[in-house]
């Protein structure tokens, strides 16, 4: 009796499985460890499966993913434990994040036993050690599931709250003391480096089920880092550094074309930069002014078909060769002209209607460059041929095209369109942060949270979101003219609405809600995980579209305010709520 | 209600200037409803005025009229003798600025954000400066923020700077409000139901806010259903009934007015016979003409309201 009551109450902060605290504890720490270990045995007889996972004594492939998530859970269990020196790991307490990462491994490790089972055909294909690793992850998670909960009580009717705990009130929080600066730094710089080497892996993985298991046990990671307070007490130490750490950040992405020996990836690098400047520059529509545009990539088409026609290329209509410089300019200004050209008619509207509308006039913009090909118009765009042939950037001299050898590192023509791109991205950002924390920006965000108050105080709301709009499509053109070089050609058909492949509105769009509207990292984060998610999973390409309304419908569901919460640093405004909250929690168990 | 003290609207009226809001003849109709029918209002420098009425008398029709948010079907509004025009970015540019009666803050913005949002009209850096940020931008940026302090000051919620306007409690909500409008520099300042939802005394707190804003020189135009507060704080007092302006006077000439107590109280529910004991004891007002035509007889006046306030 007693128990329903306490169930409902506090439900919570009672552990899913009823285990004795040191038995849970034990279960969690020997389960991951054996996990863990389980990646020097042999996981199946025969080398068939990608990776080789024969060997006895040494990881292959999906191991070494395994071994990460083993250890994991290790390290957290031992958190647990107040082990001296991990302190830092869950500075808002363990148990959630314990639960989190148990879940992770478990999934990396069955989905690879699933994975060697359905290409082998069978499960007579494990080895001892595969049995080992998909018994040692449940024990793990079993373990995690019993550890008491370290939650607060709320959202108890969010079925993922309720298992791990509510990741975003971490009771013991505290804000921490700052670090000497050097230290910060380093700290900083330490995770900058962890962060490229965790995207240069996850890039450089051969084969769709290796980036399958690196993604599972990455997310879960990140989940389970961010549950336990340590990504908090980063973003705090970043945002004491915000310069110094903008910075790490472009230089080690200026470094990841060095870290590869082919220019395949770099290739993958570059489109994804040009995805994710798109949607930074979507996100000032989106994100900060509220506004649905839902045919945002004509913006980058408009870009691309500008930056192709002044390329000097023999098949441009306009038989011009601009410098890049000028190209750049010409391409977002052209780009946001017809921003101003499309938003003057349609933003007269709002909501569902604007959505419709800006729909419709992307599709327009794809029509019409279809057919503008000497046929049924003038011959501007070549219509479905697009306009083949665009020459490379030459800048200062520097030809794009060619292969360059900087400090014995070879340099191929994509990583060279990499750092270009870079250079842009840094300028898109600039402009994105600078801009949404001005006066501008202050009245595009009162524009989207709520319009009739914006314009009582004084914001001619339809001006600015015009301004929004101009801009958006400013940076997309900005980013238009880059592509239409790395491609080769610009053809209308990458121009959709929804597709398989980005850029497409649809995916430029959920790049923005997933990553975190309003945010500069986010739509960033978003989009490089579409982009890598499509480049890497091809196997999936019939399912993606399928899959991707499933992840929105789960993300919509569980964390409408995508993966980078505006606003974090609300928490450290909160204090004394925090506080309340704490005394709450412990006077309730 | 009634035999409330007057000391303090006495005391405090000062001087009255010159007119500031002129509003003449404002007819507000939606479709066959008129919800502001021939409304004449004058608001001069330094003068607090009150807008009372019963429910669904217009009153914030009537302040959405003023400030731009509707176009009024007919009538003329004029601010320092120019005529305003029907936009509520222009009126708010031309010095008037207001508060809603169902709280509109920016919910997802700081407490200091909100109040920046309101110094909008008052700065004037673009998007290319706000990139540059060059000396112009920092030195506009900086003296806004300072602006913008001495207001959350001057309402009392410095404390609160960083916090997220939705997580404030109520009271400090509409208060924020205010502060808000008062960043845009106003000559006259409109609140629609400021004490709405608060305690004693947080609407004595309310109380003294408007007189502080009247003594920055900020003429306040205010829509309270509080009638102590509104009695106590406003030089004169505007009453309207059905979208009609009964009467305008100082607070005496308000209350002593039968047709307000009237319209108040109202006349056809007491004049009922189960109630009309009660409803002669203490209102002991003989209905008047104005009211409505109510005959002496209870049970044709019941028949004969009912009908009209359906309308
Ligand atoms: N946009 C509108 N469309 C149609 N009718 C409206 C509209 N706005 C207000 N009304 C009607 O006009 C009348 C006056 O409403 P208003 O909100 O101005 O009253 P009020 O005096 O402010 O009342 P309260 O004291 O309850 O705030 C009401 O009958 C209302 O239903
Ligand atoms: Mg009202």
């Amino acid at each position: 009796m007693t128990d329903t009551i306490n169930t409902q109450q506090t439900p919570a902060l009672r552990p899913a499985l009823p285990l004795p605290e040191a038995a849970a504890r034990g279960l969690a720490a020997v389960g991951g460890l054996a996990t863990a270990a389980s990646a020097f045995l042999a996981w199946t007889y025969s080398s068939a499966f990608p990776g080789d996972l024969t060997v006895n004594g040494y990881p292959g492939g999906l191991q070494w993913v395994t071994l990460v998530a083993g250890l994991l859970v290790l390290l957290y269990a031992l958190t647990g434990y107040r082990v001296p020196g991990l302190r830092w790991l869950a500075p808002g307490g363990a148990e959630g994040a314990t639960v989190i990462v148990a879940f992770g491994a478990l999934a990396t490790t069955w989905f690879t036993l699933i994975a060697i089972a359905d290409e082998l055909g069978g499960l007579a294909n494990l080895a001892s050690g595969g049995w080992v690793a998909g018994i040692a992850s449940l024990v793990a998670l079993l373990g995690a599931l019993g550890l008491p909960r370290d939650g607060v009580a709320a959202d108890a009717d969010n079925p993922l709250k309720r298992v791990v705990g509510y990741p975003g009130k971490r009771p013991d929080l505290r804000p921490a003391p700052a670090l000497p600066v050097a230290v910060e730094l380093l700290i900083i710089t330490l995770a900058l480096a962890l962060g490229l080497g965790i995207f240069t892996f996850g890039i450089d993985t051969s084969y769709g089920e290796l980036f399958g298991g690196f993604l599972i046990t990455a997310v879960f990671a990140a989940w389970a880092l961010s549950r336990s307070g340590a990504l908090g007490r980063l973003t705090d130490i970043t945002s004491r550094h915000r310069v110094f750490t903008a910075v790490g950040a472009f230089v080690a992405a200026a470094i990841f074309p060095f870290t590869q020996n082919s220019d395949a990836n770099a290739s993958i690098g570059v489109n994804l930069l040009i995805f994710g400047a798109t949607a930074l520059g979507l996100n000032v529509v989106v994100g900060l002014t509220g506004l649905l545009d839902l045919g945002y990539v004509a913006f980058l088409g408009v870009g691309a078909y500008t930056g192709a026609l002044v390329s000097g290329a023999a098949t441009s209509s306009l038989h011009v060769t601009f410098p890049f410089w000028a190209a750049a300019i010409t391409g977002a200004a052209v780009s946001g002209i017809f921003g101003v050209i499309l938003g003057a008619p349609t933003l007269r509207v709002r909501g569902d209607y604007l959505a419709i509308v800006t729909l419709g006039f992307g599709e327009i913009f794809r029509i019409v460059v279809n057919n503008l090909d000497g046929v049924s118009g003038p011959n501007v765009t070549g219509g479905p041929n697009g306009i083949p042939n665009i020459p490379d950037l030459s800048i200062f001299g520097f030809n794009l095209g060619n292969a360059h050898t900087i400090g014995g590192i070879t340099l191929g023509r994509f990583a060279n369109y990499f750092e270009l791109m870079l250079v842009f991205i840094a300028i898109i950002v600039l402009v994105f942060s600078r801009s949404s924390s001005s006066r501008i920006g202050r009245a595009w965000v009162a524009i989207r949270e709520d319009e009739t108050a914006a314009t009582a105080m004084g914001i001619n709301a339809f001006r600015f979101k015009l301004l929004a709009f101009a801009l958006g499509a400013t940076l997309a053109g900005l980013a238009g003219t880059v592509m239409a070089h790395v491609g080769f050609s610009v053809v209308p058909d990458p121009f959709v609405f929804a597709g398989p492949v980005p850029p497409n509105s649809a995916f430029l769009l959920a790049a923005v809600v997933i990553g975190g509207m309003g945010t500069v990292t986010g739509p960033l984060i978003g989009a490089a995980l579409f982009y890598l998610l499509q480049a890497k999973l091809q196997f999936l390409q019939s399912y993606q579209l399928l899959l991707f309304g499933i992840a929105l419908i789960l993300f919509m569901r569980f964390r409408p305010e995508g993966l980078i919460a505006n606003k974090q640093r609300q928490l450290e405004f909160h204090e004394d709520e925090t506080e309340s909250a704490a005394e709450l929690s412990t006077a309730g168990a | 209600m009634t035999d409330i003290t007057l000391e303090n609207s006495s005391s405090n009226s000062p001087a009255t200037g010159t007119p500031l809001l002129e509003a003449r003849g404002v007819i507000m109709r939606f479709g066959g409803l008129t919800a502001v029918n021939n409304v004449d209002l004058t608001v001069n420098t330094g003068e607090i005025i009150g807008l009372i009425g019963p429910n669904g008398a217009g009153k914030t029709t009537f302040f959405n009229c003023l400030t731009g948010l509707y176009i009024p079907t007919e009538g003329q509004v004029t601010y320092k003798g120019t005529v305003l025009p029907p936009k509520p970015f222009k009126v708010t540019q031309a010095g008037m600025a207001r508060t809603f009666q169902n709280i509109r803050l920016f919910h997802n913005m700081t407490v200091l954000e909100n109040v920046l949002v309101g110094r909008h009209t008052r700065t004037k850096e673009g998007i290319i400066s706000a990139i540059l940020r060059g000396p112009g931008y920092r030195r506009e940026e900086a003296e806004s923020r300072e602006k913008a302090m001495a207001l959350l000051e001057f309402t009392g919620l410095a404390r609160k700077a960083g916090h997220l306007a939705r997580n404030l409690p109520y009271g400090e909500q509409r208060k924020l409000e205010i502060a808000r409008a008062l960043a845009s520099e106003p000559g006259l300042l409109l609140l629609d139901e400021p004490t709405a939802g608060m305690n004693p005394q947080e609407t004595r707190a309310t109380e003294e806010l408007v007189f502080a804003i009247r003594d920055r020189g900020i003429a306040v135009l205010v829509i309270e259903h509080d009638m102590r507060f509104i009695f106590n704080l406003c030089d004169r007092v505007a009453v309207l009934v059905q979208g009609e302006k009964l009467v305008e006077g100082t607070s005496e000439v308000v209350q002593a007015d039968e047709r307000v107590i009237a319209a108040y109280l109202g006349t056809p529910y007491e004049a009922t016979p189960e109630a009309g004991a009660a409803g002669e004891a203490d209102g002991s007002i003989p209905a008047s003409d104005a009211a409505s035509d109510a005959t002496p007889d209870a049970t044709p006046d019941a028949t004969d309201a009912t009908p009209e306030e359906d309308q």
